[in-house]
């Protein structure tokens, strides 16, 4: 059995070959708005500040279209690759790279971030320059977390998220800040200690190492599996969050500002859906496969879940809110599908998912500066006064509810092809997710369009926050019509991994007979 | 019987067929308050330019040419993919006429009953237009969905126009209706069918299908029932309530809705999954089509003895809708050449006589303010050219001669003949027919029959009434006198059908 093991890991490790780059694109994708954020200390006057962490972000989501136009979609290697010696003592090396895998989520990032200073130009009015530098220390953070290679690495940044949101929450937040912040906090930080733990083991089981892609396609025992899978699973699935570790995002999503749901929404739950995707289904696929099933049942409950729950609220935030929890289920059924629909479904599916709950939570932060309500009832009526914040809502919520056409559709198309390929009970049982779907955001168009006599006292989208929206709105009909550029970059790496995925099990199956 | 197969022209043509619509929606959009008679013009102007365009295909599909133009591939075997062959051609050409008609209409109706937000209805009405014509120019499943889905949304406030309570609930009943059952049995059933063939794409002819002949039959069969309850604008019970319940709508939106664009894309739909989707052979095979046929006879059945209790006008014309659509599935589902052909013919033959029945509705509200069919008696000596318009068009849909819709009970008997000799379980579909008729006739004689020669209510004589304005008046003739004509000479629409069956 070792044997044949061995043979095949030898193959398996060459999928992980890495293509060396000399640029250090990465490092500079990384560390430019942590730099932009130790320069904002000097930055006189607000105004002043807003521009330069528009010009920072700006300038790092135009540096990162060099990933996009450098990237070889023919390879499952990884690319951009840059690996030095951090702390020689215990193994930490400072390693980044990017597949098929992390290239869309690297690049949502940094073009959500503009939008989110944009966004909050005139919705934080007090704290700038610090509200600004925790915006910035978390694209540092997120940035960092998609392409890291080394354990600690990825642990250090998966931390170092932590504190701005909490800061985001706590003193920009609504009036249940303390409460929001803290229950966020305390909910990650007791996911990312399991995940420490699950590190730690991996290390003394690697030769004392760091380094990811060697911890890939080992033959760890099927115990240890289980247990570094299940330390894998408590952190991940906390922050995607699914059923029924969800009870912090709602929360935490009412109160953060609207930058902050954004940022929340759109790249922080998608850490966790990552994270299934880059270290259980490679390190531990054994246990994977074993307990795949009910995390694939765990996500038609929160598909479920969010739906019931997103159709009883009154609270447009929470609305949202929950609607994430059933959209993030989808992705999570994708990814336990363990097919090429599926997985590359759940990929585009979190793209999605961030660019349209992200300008959801946009728009919401909008009228809430104006009314400083999140109330549905509140905005009824708006079709006459506010028309093209109307017509942004429309299409932002019918792609949320996966309108065909729009980009939603293909994620979910393609996740219920791998669901119902997988398992046609779970696939089947999901539709009455998208069923609800429909429901709660035709109930919230319903409201905000028509019912009601509509208010006068408030104006329109002005041109600001219409430019901050047209890029996602552009997405949305891109992904939702013409998505193959955007498939095309994920096929060879998803391939990979599923092959070897598959591989394992049939070795494994070998094995015990 | 031999196939042939379609020569496949590659035109833009269809891209311009769908952009027309669009553009008028945008002209009404902006033109909006500031000229109500530029923002009704160019509806005017776009339902013409429409129905010249699509008129012009018409030939050349008849002589074996099938259009096709591709505007965006989105998955592998999905893509955005405009067709015309000769079903599309069959409700292109009435939603595309019967757009002008409507046009015309409901500027007369919207302005003599002063109504709100014309913009936002004009808008809505425009983009209906262009979701029915994308769903007759569709290529594949997905396409059709998107327009299907396109066209529940645009409607919906159409259906809420009035904005008052009622208005609400029969608007969310409308769009609880349509949205589940398309995104609970729609979205699965594409999904499947694109798992079992790994495409989406319509075949070029009716018998073929798209299943690979070892698909597990009660998979078929599953998809069927999925397709059939699917497309609920279709009208089968129990799928049905959302129709009587967008009655709330002003009276041109409910014209439109029966007669046009969201019924006739629920049956076109269903028709085209049947036909095209399934394909004659297997449903022949798995025997699905005698038992369907029963089923929405069901229908057929109850929906006419709920219009026999229905005083409200509309109502009734509701009830006798839900009626009239099953015809055109229980054609289909005879699966013989007669029978196919009676039912689709149907889809103009009831989109004419239907249209007619509900534009006298509304110009009898407007006229007279009154709704219901107890209250008509007498009016019909003061409304002679509306009450005569209705009598023409309830004709039809009972059935006589020589008007549209004896020639769709001729072919559905000869089609129901030729089905009983193969399978005489089908010979019990002629009672239904029957039976369908007389209430036909029980529902609709005696409107006719009490406007022209009932007594004027006592104590309130109709003074001071006459006809409703001529914009509402001369649509409403027009559609009755083509209701007429495709009774007498039916190969307008026949040639087409044919060609469907034929190939």
């Amino acid at each position: 059995m070792l044997q044949s093991q061995e043979t095949f890991i030898d193959k398996g490790l060459q999928g992980m070959e890495f293509i060396e780059y000399s640029g250090h694109l990465l490092t500079w994708l990384i560390f430019i708005p942590l730099i932009g954020a130790g320069i904002m200390f000097i930055v006189p006057g607000e105004e002043n500040q807003r521009r330069w962490a528009l010009v920072v972000t700006l300038g790092n989501a135009l540096l990162s279209l060099k990933l996009w136009a450098g990237f070889d979609s023919s390879t499952a290697a990884l690319q951009f690759y840059e690996r030095t010696p951090w702390v020689k003592s215990l193994n930490i090396d400072y390693a980044v790279g990017i597949d098929g895998i992390s290239l869309l989520l690297i690049l949502l990032t940094t073009f959500i971030m503009p939008l989110c200073v944009l966004g909050s130009w005139t919705y934080i009015s007090k704290r700038i320059k610090e509200f600004m530098i925790c915006l910035l220390v978390m694209e540092t953070a997120m940035v960092g977390v998609f392409c890291a290679l080394d354990f600690v690495l990825f642990y250090v940044l998966w931390e170092m998220m932590l504190m701005p949101m909490y800061l985001l929450i706590g003193i920009w937040g609504g009036p249940r800040k303390k409460y929001a912040s803290i229950k966020f906090f305390l909910y990650t930080l007791a996911g990312s200690v399991m995940l420490l733990v699950a590190i730690i083991a991996l290390y003394f089981q690697n030769g004392h190492s760091f380094y990811i892609p060697d911890m890939m396609n080992q033959p760890y025992s099927m115990s240890f599996q289980i247990w570094v899978f299940l330390a894998f699973f408590l952190a991940f699935a906390i922050k995607v969050p699914m059923f029924p570790f969800h009870t912090w995002l709602p929360a935490a999503h009412v109160e953060a500002p609207g930058a902050g749901s954004v940022i929340l929404a759109s790249v922080l739950l998608k850490m966790g859906t990552y994270g299934f995707l880059r270290f259980c289904l490679p390190i531990t696929p054994l246990a994977t496969h074993a307990l795949g099933t009910y995390v694939l049942w765990l996500s038609v409950a929160g598909i479920l879940y969010g739906g019931f729950t997103a159709l009883a609220q009154s609270d447009m935030k929470k609305l949202i809110a929950y609607s994430s929890v059933g959209h993030m289920g989808f992705v999570t059924l994708g990814i336990f599908c363990f097919n090429k629909s599926g997985v590359e479904g759940a990929i585009i599916q979190m793209v999605n998912h961030g660019i349209t709950t992200g300008a959801l939570f946009l728009m919401i932060g909008m009228i809430y500066e104006r009314t400083h309500s999140r109330e549905i009832k509140d905005h009824c009526g708006l079709a006459y006064s506010l028309p093209i914040f109307v017509t942004f809502l429309t299409i932002f919520s019918l792609s949320s509810l996966g309108f065909p056409g729009t980009n939603s559709f293909i994620g979910e198309f393609l996740i219920l092809v791998g669901g119902f390929q997988f398992n046609k009970i779970a696939a089947g049982v999901s539709i009455i997710g998208a069923v609800l779907a429909a429901a709660y955001m035709l109930r919230l168009l319903q409201y905000v369009l028509f019912k009601g006599k509509g208010r006068d006292d408030i104006s329109d989208l002005n041109f600001r926050e219409a430019v901050t929206l047209l890029p996602l709105l552009i997405f949305v009909f891109w992904i939702g019509l013409a998505p193959e550029p955007f498939m095309n970059v994920m096929h060879v790496s998803v391939k990979n991994l599923l092959d070897q995925y598959h591989s394992i099990q049939t070795v494994a199956s070998l094995a015990l007979h | 019987m031999e196939i042939i197969a379609p020569t496949i022209v590659n035109s833009s043509i269809l891209l311009w067929a769908l952009l027309i619509p669009l553009a008028g929606a945008l002209g009404v959009f902006l033109f909006g308050k500031e000229s109500p008679n530029f923002r009704e013009g160019s509806s005017i102007l776009a339902a013409v330019m429409l129905c010249c365009t699509v008129v012009s295909m018409r030939s050349a599909i008849l002589n074996g040419v099938m259009y096709q133009y591709q505007l965006f591939d989105i998955l592998p075997g999905v893509s955005l993919t405009l067709r015309a062959d000769a079903f599309s051609m069959i409700f292109a050409l009435i939603a595309s006429f019967l757009w002008i008609c409507a046009a015309f209409y409901s500027m007369g109706y919207m302005r003599g009953s002063n109504e709100h937000a014309q913009t936002r209805f004009n808008t809505c009405f425009a983009l209906a237009i262009f979701g029915a014509i994308g769903v007759a120019f569709s290529d594949n499943l997905f396409t059709m969905y998107l327009f299907y889905e396109f066209v529940s949304i645009t409607t919906y406030p159409l259906v809420a126009h009035h904005q008052d309570e009622e208005a609400f609930e029969g608007a969310k009943k409308y769009i609880v209706y349509l949205t589940t059952t398309a995104k609970g049995l729609l979205l699965p059933a594409m999904i499947l069918i694109y798992v079992i063939t790994g495409t989406l794409d319509f075949p070029t002819n009716i018998y073929q299908g798209m299943f690979p002949a070892d698909t597990e039959s009660w998979m078929v069969t599953m998809l069927f029932v999925f397709c059939l309850f699917g497309f609920a604008k279709n009208g089968v019970m129990p799928f049905h309530h959302w129709l009587p319940g967008a009655m709330v709508a002003p009276t041109p939106v409910s014209a439109l809705l029966h007669a046009v664009a969201v019924v006739k894309v629920g049956v076109f739909s269903t028709c085209r999954a049947f036909l095209y989707i399934f394909g004659v052979d297997t449903m022949d095979r798995l025997n699905l089509g005698i038992p369907t046929a029963y089923f929405v006879g069901f229908t057929i059945i109850m929906a006419s003895v709920i219009a026999l209790t229905k005083d409200n006008l509309k109502a009734r014309l509701a009830y006798s809708t839900v009626s009239q659509l099953s015809y055109i599935i229980l054609g289909v589902c005879l699966l013989t050449p007669h029978g196919m052909e009676g039912g689709l013919v149907h889809i103009a033959n009831h989109a004419f006589s239907k249209i007619t029945l509900f534009f006298c509705a509304g110009a009898i509200y407007i006229a007279t303010h009154k709704k219901n069919v107890s209250e008509l008696s007498g009016l019909g000596r003061k409304m002679p050219w509306t009450f005569g318009a209705f009598a023409i068009a309830s004709l039809s849909m009972i059935g006589a001669p020589p008007v549209a819709g004896f020639v769709t009970k001729w072919w559905l008997l000869v089609g129901t003949m030729e089905a009983s000799k193969i399978d005489p379980m089908a010979t019990g579909i002629i009672l239904i027919l029957l039976a369908s008729t007389l209430l036909n006739v029980a529902y609709f004689a005696p409107i006719t029959i009490k406007a022209f020669f009932g007594k004027d209510p006592e104590g309130e004589p109709y003074e001071g009434i006459k006809e409703a304005p001529l914009a509402m008046v001369i649509p409403l003739c027009i559609a009755c006198s083509i209701s007429v004509y495709i009774g007498i000479q039916p190969q307008f629409f026949m040639d087409l059908v044919v060609k469907v069956v034929t190939g």
